[in-house]
């Protein structure tokens, strides 16, 4: 009872930022799967939820603050790929690489500007910013929340990818790009959608983790942004469950390992699980073996 | 079209450079201070209320007599981003404006970055609340009108071990941070001195998730928490240690003294203590000039975090513009060398308390910490008794 006790406060803090993790990876995976982008301002997406967040709700009541903090942030998405990335469709990859990052940059310094530089508090979300106890560990709830939540949020989504026509076209660009439009797909709404929803969950996301965590500034994005894109690596980069088990062992981990006392090198341990993984299974967890088309 | 748009990108610059060399061009009776802080990155909140100090004094006294001719005193703010790696250019940027005197800055790190700078160009730096040893060891350009750490260090190890009676004490500070690491070390040398125990631990830049640390000092059954971190990462902290229930209270050196930390305190069941420069109250007159000064002007406000509370560190940034002007008048003169020479015999009666510096490194003597706590209710600070060493 005591072990039980003593170690579920890091398990519970390593799922409950696992399944953060989670639904900002697959916005990355997403976004690879289709376009073999590497979406960079990815994490600066969800910064940017969590500033519209700040903002937002310090005028409107937080009813109406959620829901139109998730519809900024699908429409930053969307003009981020309109903007920034369709014009670049037949460029060579690297220029849509170097565009993400230049669109990484002009959100976190568009967010200095607005914030003056300065760490600005989250509002405090009622119900799930309460403090609950279980066995003796005391959290919030939200802690408790995301996890089911991202469950609910990954099982709804793997649904829509394999039974509606948005998903099979999804699935079927992500194959053969050439070919699905050969076939008459609609590729560039696609792509829009694929962005569509890797902002919403990146919402949802930012949401739960600033609840946690409740303090946003201009680079909050850059750290989970970078765990993220090493879980959907970590998870074989383009497979949606992947990602998913990837984001929830690096949390864990990373809770874990803070746990035992070695705090100095919990980052540490997160890059080095990347140099890893790569060694030994270049493609992933869950990874596809990459063959050659012909 | 491509040459002409070449041609107008090549003028835009030819522009800009000449703009660059007509701004340095400083009038005869003006008198260049440079003011060193952070407006972004962790440390922005707190370096901007330092500097609102250095901005309200120039506001309440905008000339200064120097041998005879009056001046106008020009104020040079630069932001060193509250990063080591970028000090350095804003240190050069305020040698370029030709200061003949530079204020700052907040946070020990970049004033340690950016010292060799100003000892290169021959100009003298006068650190306002940096407390770390190191940012004047072995620089004769840098001063500072501040207390140190180790005397911090051993007030608050002291006041734990004394007031609060505990034994065992939680140390957390952030991986590779000059201000915090050395804060951190001589609190634990002090505090262990006395019999105490200490766990120490650190965390990475960019950490956000401080839950595992709350966890970790609980199991370990510390009776207090020592965190004299940014203030951006006091928020997380106070935060996760209300959301995990935890009964112990929290210490901290004089980052702390923020309405930041107030504010993220308010209404909640924490309790707070730091160790300061300045406790808000001292000097009525002086608290009620500024108060109006600050709510005069909404930039003003918003630089010092929305409200009017009197941070330690504006008081100290007013005293510093003040302790300037008064070296620069010993002097007589404005060029650096000769302010320098000064520097060391300048005295001033601030605000805070009598301002003289020591002879070997050039730091202030000071023995007085004053100590409070936050009102979690009201969310203002309480005076405790100010602590003596020595």
């Amino acid at each position: 009872m005591s072990f039980l006790q003593n170690s579920l406060p890091y398990i519970l803090a390593g799922i409950s930022v696992g399944g953060q993790y989670a639904l900002i990876a697959i916005g990355y995976t997403m976004v690879y799967g289709i376009l073999r982008l590497i979406n960079f301002a990815h994490g600066d997406v969800f910064m940017a939820a969590g500033m519209f967040m700040v903002f937002l709700s310090a005028s409107l009541p937080l009813g109406a603050a959620v829901p139109l903090v998730l519809v900024l942030t699908v429409l930053l998405g969307f003009m981020i790929e309109r903007v920034a990335y369709k014009p670049l469709r037949s460029a060579p990859r690297m220029s849509v690489m170097i565009s993400a990052i230049g669109v990484s940059y002009l959100l976190q310094n568009c967010a200095l500007y607005f914030t003056g530089g300065l760490a600005k508090v989250y509002p405090q979300l009622p119900w799930l910013s309460d403090t609950v106890t279980i066995f003796g560990a005391v959290t919030k709830r939200v802690t408790l929340i995301t996890p089911i939540l991202t469950l609910i949020l990954v099982i709804g989504l793997s649904l829509f990818i394999k039974y509606t026509k948005v998903g099979m076209a999804m699935r079927a660009v992500s194959k053969d790009f050439e070919t699905a439009r050969l076939m008459g797909i609609k590729v560039n709404s696609v792509i829009s959608s694929t962005f569509i929803i890797g902002s919403l969950l990146a919402a949802v996301g930012s949401l739960l983790y600033f609840t946690n965590y409740a303090s946003v500034t201009p680079t909050s994005g850059g750290m989970p942004g970078l765990k993220c894109f090493v879980a959907a690596v970590f998870g074989g980069i383009g497979s949606i469950p992947g990602a998913v088990i990837g984001a929830f062992i690096i949390g864990i981990c990373e809770n874990i390992i803070k746990g035992l006392g070695w705090t100095t090198f919990s980052d540490a341990f997160t890059f080095a699980l990347l140099i890893v993984i790569l060694l030994v299974k270049p493609t992933g967890l869950f990874g596809e073996k990459a063959t050659d088309k012909v | 079209m491509k040459k002409a748009l070449a041609l107008v990108l090549a003028l835009t610059m030819i522009f800009a450079l000449a703009a660059c060399g007509g701004s340095s061009k400083s009038d005869a009776n003006t008198v260049t201070i440079g003011v060193f802080e952070p407006a972004s990155g962790d440390n922005g909140a707190g370096g901007k209320q330092e500097t609102l100090g250095v901005q309200y004094a120039n506001s309440v006294q905008p000339t200064v007599e120097i041998g005879g001719k009056t001046y106008n005193v020009v104020v040079k703010y630069v932001d060193n981003e509250s990063s080591n790696d970028k000090a350095p250019s804003a240190a050069a940027e305020l040698v370029n404006a030709g200061c003949s005197i530079v204020l700052g800055s907040y946070g020990s790190g970049v004033s340690i970055a950016g010292g060799p700078t100003f000892e290169a160009a021959g100009i003298p730096a006068v650190g306002i609340t940096c407390t770390n040893p190191q940012v004047t060891e072995g620089n004769t350009y840098y001063f500072r009108i501040c207390f140190l750490d180790p005397f911090q260090g051993t007030v608050l190890a002291n006041y734990a071990y004394n007031e609060l009676g505990v034994t065992k004490a939680y140390c957390l500070n952030k991986l590779g941070d000059d201000y915090s690491g050395g804060l951190v070390k001589y609190f634990i040398d002090a505090f262990e001195g006395l019999g105490g125990e200490c766990v120490h631990e650190e965390f990475p830049d960019g950490n956000s998730d401080f839950t595992s640390y709350v966890a970790n000092a609980k199991a370990a059954d510390c009776g207090v928490f020592f965190s004299p971190v940014s203030t951006e990462a006091a928020q997380l902290i106070i935060d996760q240690v209300v959301a995990q229930g935890a009964s112990f209270p929290l210490l901290a050196g004089d980052t702390w003294d923020s309405n930041v930390i107030l504010q993220a305190a308010k209404g909640k069941d924490v309790q707070v203590t730091v160790t300061t420069f300045y406790p808000e109250g001292a000097d009525a007159s002086f608290d009620s000039s500024i108060k109006a000064w600050i709510n005069g002007n909404s930039t003003n406000l918003a630089n010092n975090g929305g409200d009017d509370t009197v941070a330690a560190v504006t008081a100290m940034g007013y005293d510093a513009y003040f302790f300037a002007l008064a070296a620069m008048q010993k002097a007589g003169s404005t060029e650096p060398a000769k302010v320098m020479d000064a520097l060391w015999s300048t005295e001033i009666n601030g605000v805070t308390g009598p301002i003289a510096l020591d002879q070997t490194n050039g730091d202030a003597i000071r023995n007085t910490a004053f100590v409070k706590q936050a009102d979690t209710a009201t969310g203002t600070w309480i005076a405790l008794d100010p602590v003596t060493v020595g």
